[in-house]
Parts: C-alpha cells; structure tokens; sequence
C-alpha cells in the first residue's frame, strides 16, 4: 500500500502545530496589548464636550485653585462638578457674548443642567475617594496628570488595577507633604532641588531623594501597612 | 463578570442526583416526634418538627448546601440545548472583558445648594406614623435621596432603635405599584378636577350643616390634623368624624373607661419592674404594641447582668407564641378566651381573696399562685400588662391589680390618650355603617385606611359604601376601597410629606419631606382643606400656621428649626396623670361579650401580621419575605395549630383546610406550632388582599373574611375541615440548618450545642457554664504562625439574653446592603438571601409549651475561615482586619466557599434577583454598596462601607477610631442592643469588655474557625417554687 502522507506532510504538520501556538501566543499578545491600549482606557483621549473648557487656561492661565471648582474634593470621596452658577460667577461679567460659553448661559437661562462628558471613569464596583489621598499626601497631578496643561482634558492614567496596586504597593514613590498635593509645578526632591518638610514635633528637614521623603511622610502621616492597602476590602465592597 | 457562571453551575448540579420536587417532600409524622422527643436521645435544642421527625429529608436538609437545588430547572429550554447555546456563548464571553467602558455623562447641578457635600450623605429627623402612635425615625439622605431609616438616637421612645415596619418604609416609598394618578370611576382626573367637582356636593352640605358630610380615618395622632378636622366640623356641626383601624385599642380604651372613668393610655417603666406578667400581652415584639421600641430596651436593661442590677423576671400567659413569650421565664398557654377567667383569678389571689377553687387544671393553679406571691412580693416594682387585643376586663383586671400593688405611679403611668380621636373604634364604624345603609351620608371622606377589606365582616362594608353619593379615598396604593370609591387620590409617603404626630410619650415630631412626592401625592391635611374655605392650601402652611398659633412658639423660626433639627418639638411630652383605678373595676368590668367556644370547641384568634401587619404592608417585599419569628413563614399566614390538635385532627403542614365560623368560610394551609394552646387556632391579618401591588397579590388568606365586630380578637366554636388539598407554605425554619452534631457521637455532640443557657442559680454556681463541654483549641496548636492583627481587629458579640426576635436586624440589613428580594418558591428552595438571619430554637420535650430561644446570624468572620482556601479564584478573602470579605467582581460562582461553611451564612445569587429595570428603585438603593448580580456569592461584611467611612474619618484626623464610631446596620436598630460590634485590639472597646466575659461562647469552637461573632450565653430567671413544681 503506497504512503498515504508525503513525506512533506512532516514539515507542514510541524508548522501547523507551531504556528497554531504562535498564532494563539500572538493572540494573547495582541488581546493584551488592545486591553492596555488607549482605546479601551481611554488615555490622551479627550472626549467631546458641551463647552471646551480649558483646565490649561483657568488653572494656570488665571491661576485659580482646583477647589474653586472640586468643592468637595477634601471633604468626600466625590470631588465634586462644578454647578454652572461656579461657571456663572465670572462669566456673567467677562465673555458675556462668547459663542462657545452659549451652552453655559443657555443652562443658567433654562435652569438645565450641562451635560459633561465623564473622562476619569472607574467601574461600579470600585469605591474610590478622594479626600483620603489628599489628606495622605498624594497630589491631583499623580493620578490626573499635568491637568493645568491640558487645553481639553484627557485622562492620563489608565485608571486600571494595576495602576492603582502600583501606588498601593509603594505610595512612598509618591507621598508629597499635605501642603503641595494641589501644587501643580511640584516636582518630586532630587538633591538639586529638595523638598522641606514640616515634620511633627516641629523639626523642619530637607529630603534629596524621593524615597526618603516618601518614607518619612509614610509614618508622619500614619498611612496603612502594605498588607492593608493592598487588600481587596480597601476598594471593592 | 459574566452572566453565565450561575447557569454552568446549575447544571453541574443538576447533573447529579435530583432531590424529590417541593410537593414530594416527606410528610411529617408526629409520632416519630413525639417517640423521639420521648426518648433520651432527643435533642436539647431544635428548630422544627422536621429536625424532631428525623425523617431522610431532613437530614438531606442538614447536609447539602441547597437542598432544593438540583431540582428547580427551571428554564423553559432545554437541559441540552442549553449546554449548546452554552457552548457558543462561553467562547465569546471571554471577549467581554475587553470591551471599552461605556460612555457616561456627568451631571451637576445648575445652583447648588449650598449644604450639600456630594458623596456624603445628610439625615432628617422626622417620624413613621403608625397605628396609633409614630415612630421617630431618622433618615439618610444621599443626594436628597431617602435612602435607609434609622431610630432618632435623640428620642427616648427610639433611641436609635427601628422596628423592621419603620426599616421597610423606604421601599414602600420607593414601591413601583405605588398608586399614581388621581382617578374618578377609574379614570384619570386632576387634582383641579377634584375641587371643583366635590364644591356642588359641598355647597350643599352648608345648607344641611353637614349633617351628610362624614370623614373616616385611620387612628391619628396629629395636632394639626386634629385642629384642621375640627375647624371644618365647627363649620359644618352635623358632620362626624370617625376613625378606624382593625387592630385597635378599643380593649385598652373600654378597660381604662371602666377602671378610671376615662381614656388614658397605660405607659409601663420596665426599667424599674422586677417582676412582669404579661397577660397575652405582646410588649417585646414590636407588631402591635404601643411604644414597643422604648418597652423592649427598659426591659432588656434589666437582662443584661450587669454589675447591681437585679434581673427582672417575666411572666407570660399567652395565647399564641409569641416573641413575648419565648423570652419568658414562665410561660403558661392558655385559650384566649381562658385568659380573662385567669386575670380574675389572679385578681383575686393578689387582692387576698381566695381564689376560685379548682378552677383550672394544677399547672394553672400553682402558676397563679407563684405568680401572685411574687407580685406580692414586689410591690411597686411589679407591673401586670395587659394584652391589647385582650377584652376590655383584662384590662380593667390589670389596672386595679397594678392598683392594688402600688405599682401605678411607679411602674405604669397613665397619661391622656395619645390619639387625637380617642374612642371605641369598632362601636363607632358600625354608626358610620348604619348611616351609610340609612343613606343620611352624602359625603364620605376617607383618609388612608382600607375599610373595605378589613371592617369587621358584619358590616359588610363593601355594600355601605355604594349608598354614599360622592366617595373620596386617600391612600397609598389602589385598593380594595379605592376600587369602590369614587374619587381616589393619590397619597403622600410620610417621606414626601409635611404633617405631625405624636410618638407614645405623647411628644409630637414634626414630619418633614425628605423628596417631593413622586407621583403627586397629596396629604390629609390637603384632602381636608379641599373641603374647606381654603382648598388650594398646602400642608407645610397649614402645619406652621397650626404651630404658630400654639404656646411656647415664641421665636418662631428658632422654634421650627429646634424641632425639625432634634425631631421633636421640646415639651409635648404628656404629663403623667395622677389617678387610681377603682377597686372593683376588675370584678365589675363586664365579661367580655364574645361567645366563648365550649370546653372542647375550637378557638380562634385573629392576630396582625408579625411582617405585614393587618395588610399595609402586603406589598412591601421586604417584609412578605422577612422570617416571622416563631414559624418562619414567609409570604403566607396560615392556619396556626397545636401539635396536639394536629395530632387529633390528623393533620399536617401544608394541608388546606376549610375554617368556618358562625358560617363564615375561608380557606387556608395548615401550620403546626409548638406552643400553640391546645384548641387555638391562630389566623393572622393582612393577606388574602384582592386589590393590591404585584408583590402581595396572591399571597395567603383574608382572616378578616371571618372576623366580626363581636368578636375582633378571638372567636369560639370554630370548625376545621379538611379538603384534601396541598399549599405550598415557604418556611425557612429547617433552611441553613447548622450540623453541629457531624463526626461527633454520643455525649459529645449533645454538648456542641449552638444555644447555651442557664438560670440565675447555675449560672451564679458556674458562670464559665457556657464552655463546658466545649472545646476552645489552643492558638499555638498550629504548624503555622497565627496572624497578628496590628491595627483595629473588628468583632460582633451578640447577646442572646437581649435578642427578642423582632428581625429588626434583618430588615436593617437588607436596607443597608441592597439585598434583593426572591420570591416564595425561590425561599422555599432554600435561596432567601437575608445576610443576617434570626435562627430561632425550641428547647425541651414539651411540644405543648417548649423554651424558645433566637440567635441573630450574621457571618462569624472566622479566623480560620474555611470559605477562603476553598475559593479558587480568591475572590473571598481576609482583610488585615480580620474580616472574611467578598470580592463580587472576582467571584465566578462554584459556591464551594458556602458549601465549606460551617454556619451557613453565605447565599448564593442563583437568579437575577436584583430589579436593575425599575427606575423608582435605583433611587432607593445604598450608593455605597454595589448592586449583586446573579452568579455571585453574597454575604455579612459587617458592613465594610460603614467600617471604611468610619476608618477614613478618623485617618483624615490621625487618630485611632473611636469605640462606637462603627455602628453595622443590624446593632444600630436593635431595640434592645443585643449587637455590640468593634475593635477587639482596644481592650477598653465595649466588645472587647463583652467577650472577655464568662458567657462569651463560640458556635462550633472546636471546628477551630475562631469565629470573630461570638455570643453571650443566656441566663434566665425562673421561679424557684415553680421550677421545683416542674421537677416533682
């Protein structure tokens, strides 16, 4: 009885089954690679909104402090969305005519809420606060990116949990004092610029590196243990 | 996660061997019981006539995670072509997780007000009215949301206390099948159409002065109502007001009638009571007992062996089981009927005249002895209470005993009563009903309420009502009435609207809105002013008005604010009245007027509800599903009989029988209660509605169909015929059954038991009576190092002493942690997924008159939690604080964390039990909790988002929390504080104090689980006379 395979069927038999598991490894590859992707988190991506405001413009161009607007960012865990009587409070007086402010004035006129675009958006199924990372020491910029550079605002961060669990593991890499966490031009102490702190007892000290200072704001502001921060309880419930 | 994990499960299961359906369960043999209870190894404890009978199912019960399970395929497709379709989707689903996250908008406000901190809740202070007397409450207000309703902690008929029917009244806001629009002959009108049409109607009454102008409502307590109704019938002073609800006090105001000459209400200070007899007197359960939060606390102070506190004993002669009675210390069944030849006697007895020889049987005789001598011996601190739905001479009997004691004055008060309209309700209706069927009632105006449904069946309500020409129905939902009436207007929830009343001191809250009504409700007070001078006025003016004219209103805004803010207005407390009651009130009151059945007949007694009360609450899921404490029925009432009549009669559980009284017939399903007096049988009120929400239709029987104005509370010479037939009777009694006698034999597994308890005398002999026999294994008998919990390490100590059973907690729960409601067949299978249950025990080999004792259930948050090894995903996990928490996001459903409990605290989410579609109820739900699923594991965190808001106050102030800064759900509403939770490292924290006591005990210690829930072993306080009459 003649060979029913040739003998070429060995070669293609061996790239099948190779390929097929290269194909399944890229496939892998290629599905966590779209996972991370900014399509799906939504990174450098600003979606449309009713009004352009410009965080760039209103944060550093005039300087106002972020709780203008997030009034309960210190207070709750939400930080809250300005009411267009925050937007009203200037532009009754300045831009009075300004076209894209129309949606604006058009809320105040019919007592309609603005509709905004949500860019930082979490699953339901995590319970995120706010006030509690300012009151650690951990500023707006870390999580929300250079927001006074941002003429439409983007989301920096893929909000993802690993991002989170990166920050959970070893906040020390990123505790700034209490007293800079809306700073904006913050920079991270480096021995060419340090960082003074006030600690308690009221020794004033100066920090070179990040990791000393991170250390030593870690026990000065009584933050969990590691085993506390990164247990699921402290944001899935 | 993916939706279909639950099904894959489902089938794995189903692939084994299938548990016989419901209809095929084993019946029940009452003579096993009673062979078994007979015999030596009987168990001390247990929690149903199943467990006793022993029987093949009940050990399946005991054994398997859900007994039920394997058998409930209920999808219409196939089992196979399921897998298929399973097959296809099971591939895809693993693409989900790489969708990108939806598109959300972000809504603020265009002004804002100025006090709101969005993400933090705020809370009002106003009160529940409830038959006769309001509860104050304090609500939770996310985003101008009503959420969850707790006691007012600032006043002292609360406490912070909630009863479950307070807890349940924010879904009964929230309720979909709410009634919505303002109809006239069932079709929609508007409120303006209403006005003006009933003006003609009205003109015409001014000529009559109101001679057919008549109001009915339910009882009141509020002033401003009061003052409103009474303006109008000073403008028209033919007009009558009436007022009624079917479980009233019509008993109480006729016996204070004869006892004092008026109506005062009884005010009974527990708290300074060493001795209580309770006759059919229902103070510790809270369904129908005035002032129940406040008289459950008093007495439980007394129980919780403190240090200089003597412990009070109770008394109670009752006629059907009930929570009142479990937490006696001496318990004597008696016909309802019995009772007030008992109060006689016992009159008697106390006063020194001799008792009536022989009548009654030994056990009643020496029971009133040992009873009376001990009154005696506490005069002044002794207090006899009298049952509300008791006959008008048990109450007339109580007074004058608790004259002749001392003890009025020191241990009950007399006040005014706290109803506006007091009087004998069910004697005035039948004026109403006549003039109805005289047709001299042009006008009839009824303000909540559901005659209809639950006027005695003598009066044939559904037939007055159509004489009347113009009928006008407030009220909550579309009912049996509305349906009959006219006009139907919507009515405001309590949270949407602006009235007052009175709690049982007397003291007057101010209700205030916590929403705008949703469906246009209006209140009484703008259904009275429409008939009126002033028919456009709202009830916010018209409340201020009311309490502007008032004294001691001085600074009026400062006033209005005070009040609203504490949640009462500061002095309205009634004064105590100083009166006695006449000698021979007892003995001259009348007998009561009801046929008492024969010697040998068949009783009835008419009860509300201990969930759904006398049906305003047949269509709140909450409570149709809510445990009742003694049969652990739910969304059903039931024939209620004796283990002996059942014996006698042949009869079991579930089998449908024909009650027929004085003619009247009504079909209902047969429960055996243990405890129940021998030829009682107990109908409660409240189901068998015609006309009611989705949730309640369907569900039991009308007793009222039954019930006359003769006879209100108990009727004789009732007859029981058997049909033939089966219903369906979703008990939870013998679910989640704890199997603490597995690997054991013998002695031993009689000593694992989960209920401990001692008298005063053993527990004083061996107060370390909770751990014998118990084995508490070492914490270094482990190859591995034990954690050390370094910062707070939470832990529960419940005291059984103080429980009373009144699933308070349960409710409490649900409300706070978003748990769905499942249905009849789904509890039956044994799905319900209350994370806190209340087990309830019977004790001892009497099936006439056993112990009863609760244990609330929550998740024992074990050291050595077996769930978590198990778990092969790791979505349940420990926390650094002790707590066994589940992650929902995690969980893929294989359930093998519940099937590793020991305690049966976790519940599976089998179907998709949450409403995710009903707008009103997103509304309802805790922002703070995520909202299940199906496919998921749920259980007790002991409410980690109260935990995690309490830990992040306190880090944001750098210190430690404080000790009772945390409260979980179920300890804030208990009325008794039988829940203490905190930080066992604080050796100073409550618990800690707690469970470093001698009755501290563990269920299952010796599995080695290091449950976190730990329980304070009971003690009670029997009559040594008695106790030794028991033994001989």
């Amino acid at each position: 009885m003649a060979q029913i395979f040739h003998p070429s069927t060995n070669t293609l038999s061996r790239l099948s089954i190779y390929g097929v598991l290269f194909a399944l490894l890229g496939l892998g590859y290629i599905t966590d690679d779209i996972n991370r992707s900014s399509y799906v988190t939504g990174v450098g991506i600003a979606p449309e909104q009713p009004v352009p405001f410009s965080h760039q413009h209103h944060a550093a161009g005039l300087g106002l402090d972020c709780r203008y607007c997030h009034t309960s960012v210190e207070t709750s865990s939400f930080a809250g969305i300005p009411p267009t009587k925050t937007c009203m409070n200037c532009h009754a007086q300045i831009w009075t005519n300004a076209p894209l402010l129309e949606p604006v004035r058009a809320s105040w006129r019919d007592d309609k809420s603005l509709q905004w675009t949500r860019v930082h958006n979490l699953p339901d199924f995590v319970y995120f606060n706010h006030s509690i990372h300012l009151n650690k020491g951990i500023g707006c910029a870390s999580c929300h990116g250079p927001v006074d550079r941002m003429p439409l605002t983007y989301q920096a961060k893929s909000l993802q949990m690993e991002w989170c669990l990166e920050c959970h593991r070893q906040p020390e890499k990123y505790l700034r004092p209490r007293d800079k966490v809306f700073d904006m031009q913050y920079q991270q102490p480096t021995s060419g610029s340090p960082v003074k702190v006030m600690l308690s007892g009221g020794v004033e000290k100066e920090f070179t590196s990040q990791m000393e200072l991170g250390s030593a704001l870690h026990k000065e502001y009584n933050i969990r243990s590691y085993h506390a921060m990164i247990g699921c309880d402290t944001c899935h419930r | 996660m993916s939706d279909h994990h639950d099904e894959l499960i489902q089938i794995t299961a189903g692939g084994g061997k299938l548990a016989p359906p419901a209809a095929e369960k084993p019946r029940l043999e009452l003579k096993d019981v009673q062979a078994r209870l007979a015999s030596a190894q009987g168990p001390r404890y247990w929690r149903s006539l199943e467990e006793l009978s022993n029987s093949e199912g009940f050990s399946e019960m005991l054994e398997r995670e859900f007994p039920n399970q394997a058998g409930s395929w209920l999808d219409p497709v196939g089992r196979r072509g399921f897998l298929k379709l399973m097959g296809a989707s099971l591939a895809l689903a693993g693409l989900t997780a790489c969708t990108k996250m939806p598109e959300e908008a972000i809504v603020p406000y265009v002004k804002q007000p100025e006090d709101l901190v969005p993400g933090k809740p705020k809370f009002y202070a106003t009160a529940m009215p409830f038959a006769g007397a309001a509860t104050p409450v304090l609500v939770e207000s996310n985003m101008y949301r009503p959420t969850k309703v707790e006691g007012n902690p600032q006043h002292p008929m609360s406490m912070g206390a909630a009863d479950p029917f307070a807890q349940a009244s924010i879904l009964g806001l929230y309720d979909p099948d709410r009634s919505q629009t303002l109809s006239y002959l069932g079709e929609t009108r508007t409120w303006g159409n209403f006005l003006g049409a009933i003006r003609a109607p009205m003109n015409a009454q001014k000529g009559m002065q109101g001679a057919g102008l008549r109001f009915l409502t339910e009882t009141s307590t509020s002033p401003s109502l009061a003052a409103q109704i009474g303006a109008l019938l000073k403008a028209y002073p033919q007009a009558k007001w009436y007022s009624y609800d079917p479980v009233n006090r019509d008993a109480a105001r006729a016996g204070s009638k004869a006892a004092f000459g008026q109506y005062v209400d009884a005010h009974y200070h527990l708290e300074a009571a060493d001795v209580v007899l309770s006759l059919d007197a229902d103070f510790l359960s809270g369904a129908q007992f005035p002032g129940f939060l406040r008289c459950s606390r008093d007495f439980m102070a007394r129980r919780k062996m403190e240090q200089g506190v003597k412990m009070n004993r109770l008394y109670v002669v009752e006629s059907t089981p009930s929570t009142t009675g479990a937490k006696a210390d001496h318990r004597l069944p008696l016909r309802a009927s019995d009772i007030e030849t008992f109060a006689r006697d016992l009159s008697a007895a106390v006063t020194g005249t001799p008792a009536a020889a022989g009548a009654g049987g030994d056990a009643r005789a020496q029971f009133i002895a040992a009873v009376a001598r001990d009154l005696q011996q506490s005069r002044g601190a002794s207090v006899v209470i009298p049952g509300e739905l008791q006959t008008a001479a048990v109450h007339a009997l109580a007074h004058s005993i608790n004259q002749a004691l001392g003890n009025a004055g020191k241990t009950v008060m007399y006040t005014e009563p706290v109803e506006v309209n007091p009087g004998e309700q069910t004697a005035r209706l039948r004026e109403l009903v006549d003039d109805l069927n005289a047709n001299k009632v042009n006008i009839l105006v009824m303000l909540g309420g559901n005659p209809v449904y639950n006027a005695p069946a003598d009066f044939n309500f559904e037939q007055a009502i159509r004489k009347v020409e113009v009928s006008v129905h407030l009220s909550l939902y579309h009912d049996e009435t509305s349906r009959l009436s006219q006009w139907h207007i919507p009515e405001a929830h309590y949270l949407e609207s602006w009235s007052d009343a009175r709690a049982q001191d007397g003291s007057v809250t101010i209700i205030q809105p916590l929403i705008e009504p949703l469906y246009q409700g209006k209140t009484a007070h703008e259904v009275v002013g429409a008939f009126s001078d002033q028919p456009g006025v709202n009830s916010y003016d018209l409340l201020q008005a009311y309490w502007k004219a008032q004294p001691g209103a001085g600074d009026f805004d400062g006033f209005w604010r005070r009040s609203l803010h504490d949640g009462f207005v500061s002095s309205t407390v009634l004064p105590f009245k100083n009166i006695s009651a006449k000698a021979d009130s007892g003995s001259a009151s009348p007998a009561n007027g009801a046929p008492a059945a024969a010697a040998g007949g068949l009783e009835i007694i008419f009860r509300p509800d201990p969930t759904i009360y006398d049906g305003r609450f047949n269509n709140n899921g909450w409570l149709q599903e809510l445990p009742k404490p003694l049969t652990k029925l739910t969304w059903d009432n039931a024939v209620l009989i004796s283990p002996a009549l059942a014996s006698a009669r042949k009869l079991e559980n579930r089998d449908v029988v024909e009650v027929e009284l004085q003619g009247r017939k009504v079909k209902g399903a047969i429960f055996i209660l243990p405890g129940q007096a021998e030829n009682s049988v107990t109908l409660h009120l409240g189901y068998g509605r015609t006309k009611t929400g989705r949730t309640g239709a369907n569900t039991g029987f009308s007793a009222y169909t039954l019930r006359t104005s003769a006879a209100p509370y108990f009727a004789g010479d009732a007859t029981l015929a058997k049909t033939g037939d089966e219903y369906l009777l979703a008990s939870t009694q013998s679910h989640n059954l704890i199997d603490n006698k597995r690997s054991l034999t013998g002695e031993e597994a009689e000593h694992r038991d989960l209920i401990r308890v001692a008298s005063v005398e053993e527990f004083e002999k061996n107060p370390g009576f909770a751990h014998e026999h118990s084995e508490e294994i070492p914490r270094d008998l482990t190859l591995y190092p034990n954690y050390e919990y370094t910062e707070n390490k939470w832990g529960m100590a419940i005291d059984l002493n103080s429980c009373v059973g009144c699933n308070a907690c349960v409710v409490a729960c649900q409300s706070e942690n978003n748990i769905a409601v499942v249905g009849k067949e789904q509890v039956d299978l044994g799905r319900a997924l209350h994370w806190i249950r209340v087990d309830t025990y019977f004790e001892g080999h009497d099936l006439a008159n056993p112990a009863t004792h609760f244990q609330p259930l929550p998740c024992m948050q074990c050291e050595n939690a077996p769930c978590e090894p198990v778990c092969p995903v790791g979505a349940t996990v420990h926390t650094t604080e002790g707590l066994n928490t589940m992650v929902y996001n995690r969980c893929v459903g294989t359930r093998y964390c519940s099937n590793n409990c020991p305690y049966k605290v976790r519940h599976f989410n089998f179907l998709l039990y949450s409403d995710y579609e009903t707008p009103s109820l997103k509304l309802m739900r805790n922002p703070e909790v995520t909202v299940r699923s199906r496919g998921v594991m749920e259980k007790c965190t002991y409410c980690l988002q109260r935990i995690t808001a309490g830990r992040i106050a306190s880090e944001k102030e750098n210190r430690p929390v404080r000790d009772g800064e945390i409260v979980t759900a179920c300890q804030q509403t208990c009325p008794t504080s039988a829940i203490t939770f905190g930080n066992m490292n604080d050796p100073e924290s409550k618990v800690s104090k707690l469970k470093a006591g001698a009755r501290n005990y563990s269920l299952l210690a010796d599995v080695n689980t290091r449950p976190r829930t730990t329980y304070i072993a009971g003690v009670r306080n029997p009559n040594p006379e008695l106790e030794a009459a028991a033994k001989a």
